[in-house]
């Protein structure tokens, strides 16, 4: 039993990381050593070909994606795991993903940049480069854990939303989450769901590999099963062929979009704290948040109330969401590893009247519930 | 091969949705897409079994023609791609074409660690000396001294050589062939394709639009000439005079050696794990 389910035990992120990934039953992993990720990739190693999955080191971080690729095209349930700089590399390989609708994972343990950076410290610097980072129009959806136990569990969801949404699913962790230790309890195995992409059950003559449905997924067939089909990064049809008739490339950019911004209720994940009676607000995600969380329990000892809003899921960010909690607060306090990223999202969403201000790190270092403090009390 | 193949060829094609095709008139790689699919008959691989990946070029435009599942990948990584394809499903026959900018410039790093691991796949690299979808570039194959787009005043870099240097990097099956010897090329395909290990086969093949009007040969009659007159075989360069081998290129099978599998040997590491960590059922 490689996933102790059911128990409790002390496990470092990346390692839980892999353990949500051998819980969701990976069947690929391809990967090259870069540090903070490089465990989950050495983890792997010694357990998948144990299992009978298979584990290969590739050239380079475009080979490693594209690899993952080519392996859920033709059946396996696929993982890659790097970090900023490697994630800069993988952006190619992303953008075929969404345009082609292969589901994988990509883990991205962010460490400070820019380039090489100071590799073995923390950072979120990553956050537009996930929604923004490879060219052209194109769904992103990312998840940001805080937690050894969320490293497990959103590695899980990573691979179940690929599947349910036929898209590239990015899990954000970042070095402090990556490389922390704590005791967790695993989850029984029965209490953890595992989704799959249906298989087509229409005959072969009739199947189209982008058929257009309610949802804007459709059931994906994978190389040798009779379903013949063809797979580009060239804008193309509902069959996969190549195309640019306006109708086409509309419908099929439309859908692209649309299976996302129509299904923002599955992907929603916030965690709310205080909410109701408090004028400040922290707004903060991944291991900023332990701070944030931090922060509020000294300013509620010290007879101050202040909420603390949390997106887990980052991307598609919680529009509405933090628009119905945040727009009649007085001040949004928003503290990220970075210098200035995800503030711009929460000012494009609240109201002018909200005060949003800004708590930020990118020494490396992790920013501490006294910062936070701090700063709440210098504005309020 | 090719007398009892032709007339099937065209149910390898997806004739009702692809065609015409992207090719100008004069180039060679439909008549090497004629010969993948003639191998492909004549070793009596199901349609159902093939995965044909391709990169970015005019060569990797083939696979939309071609009835089988089909990956028009990224430029250079289509043998990244294919090595995930093979690792997911063993069982799958996997063929790569690619073009000579594709294979072994931007895909220069996958190529040759891909020939390293020595999976069972094929590589077909078409080599017309240069980038012909973007306009006649100056590619790694492009001959000392010749005119491109980008080498106005003749190509000054030298350039590789794709068999030695598929040889060198482990691949255990590497060959050389012309769209001008076209049954000569159906059997060097089936050899390669049948090779249990990652085969490579080189085809030169004419780019009268872009490389020969750079280069006083715009005709393609001229072009396909210059491949018959401008190579020999293994087997007649043995009984020929160093001076009469001179600016020729050699056609043929270069190195044929048998080497442990990728994934045979994976299989083998899976049971050293399983011992390993004591999970033998």
């Amino acid at each position: 039993m490689i996933v102790p389910w059911g128990e409790e035990e002390l496990v470092q992120g990346n390692e839980a990381i892999a353990m949500g990934a051998i819980a969701s039953e990976i069947d690929l992993f391809a990967g090259y050593p870069i540090t903070p990720s490089s465990e989950i990739a050495e983890i792997l190693s010694r357990y998948l070909p144990a299992l009978g999955k298979k584990w290969i080191q590739m050239e380079d971080e475009i080979a490693s994606i594209s690899a993952i690729i080519g392996g859920s095209l033709a059946g396996a349930k696929a993982m890659t795991a790097t970090s900023g700089p490697g994630f800069s590399l993988m952006q190619e390989g992303l953008g075929y993903a969404c345009m082609t609708e292969v589901p994988i994972v990509i883990v991205n343990v962010m460490r400070a940049g820019p380039s090489t950076g100071l590799p073995t410290q923390a950072a979120q610097g990553d956050v537009m480069q996930a929604r923004w980072g490879t060219h052209g129009d194109h769904p992103v959806i990312a998840m940001v854990p805080c937690s050894v136990r969320e490293c497990f569990d959103l590695t899980v969801r990573a691979f179940n939303l690929a599947e349910c949404f036929r898209t590239p699913v990015l899990l954000l962790a970042d070095e402090i989450v990556g490389h922390m230790r704590e005791r967790i309890a695993f989850p029984g195995e029965d209490e953890v769901e595992i989704k799959c992409q249906p298989e087509p059950d229409v005959p072969i003559e009739w199947y189209e590999h982008y058929h257009p449905t309610a949802s804007n997924v459709s059931p994906m067939a994978r190389f040798g099963t009779g379903y013949r089909f063809h797979v580009t990064g060239l804008t193309h049809d509902a069959h996969g062929f190549p195309t640019r008739k306006v109708e086409e490339v509309m419908a099929k950019l439309g859908r692209l979009k649309h299976k996302i911004t129509r299904r923002l209720d599955e992907l929603e994940d916030v965690r709310l704290h205080g909410l109701e009676d408090s004028k400040v607000v922290i707004f903060a995600y991944g291991s900023v948040y332990r701070s944030a969380l931090a922060a509020q329990q000294i300013l509620a000892e010290e007879g101050m109330k202040v909420g603390v809003f949390r997106p887990v899921t980052i991307w598609p960010f919680p529009d509405v969401t933090a628009k119905k909690y945040l727009d009649d607060k007085e001040v949004v306090i928003v503290p990220e590893l970075n210098q200035g990223q995800i503030i711009h999202e929460v000012e494009r969403v609240t109201l002018d009247a909200v005060r949003i201000v800004p708590v930020q790190r990118i020494d490396g270092y992790q920013i501490t519930p006294e910062q936070i403090v701090e700063q709440i009390g210098e504005v309020v | 091969m090719m007398a009892v193949h032709l007339p099937y060829e065209h149910k390898y094609l997806r004739h009702k949705k692809k065609f015409p095709h992207v090719w100008c008139p004069g180039c060679g790689i439909g008549i090497l897409m004629g010969s993948i699919i003639r191998a492909i008959i004549d070793l009596d691989w199901k349609k159902d079994d093939v995965v044909v990946s391709s990169g970015i070029g005019c060569t990797s435009r083939m696979p939309v023609y071609l009835d089988f599942n089909t990956l028009h990948t990224t430029h250079g990584r289509a043998l990244a791609f294919s090595t995930g394809v093979k690792l997911a499903n063993p069982t799958l026959k996997v063929i790569t074409v690619m073009g000579d900018g594709d294979a072994l410039a931007i895909g220069g790093n996958h190529i040759i660690h891909t020939a390293r691991r020595n999976m069972d796949m094929t590589a077909i690299v078409v080599n017309n000396n240069n980038y012909g979808m973007t306009g006649g570039q100056f590619s790694p194959t492009t001959p000392e001294g010749a005119r491109t787009s980008t080498t106005p005043y003749g190509m000054m870099e030298p350039n590789f050589d794709v068999c030695d240097l598929m040889s060198g990097a482990g691949a255990t099956f590497v060959a050389r062939g012309t769209v001008y010897h076209v049954m000569e090329l159906d059997r060097i395909f089936k050899r390669a394709m049948e090779k249990k290990g990652f085969s490579v086969v080189e085809v030169l093949s004419p780019c009268p639009t872009s490389f020969g009007r750079a280069n006083n040969q715009a005709d393609p009659v001229d072009m396909m000439e210059s491949l018959r007159d401008d190579t020999v075989t293994v087997k007649q360069a043995t009984k020929m005079k160093q001076q009469d081998l001179e600016g020729k290129i050699l056609r043929g099978i270069f190195r044929d050696v048998d080497v442990p599998e990728y994934l045979d040997r994976y299989e083998e590491l899976c049971q050293r794990a399983r011992e390993r960590l004591e999970m033998n059922q």
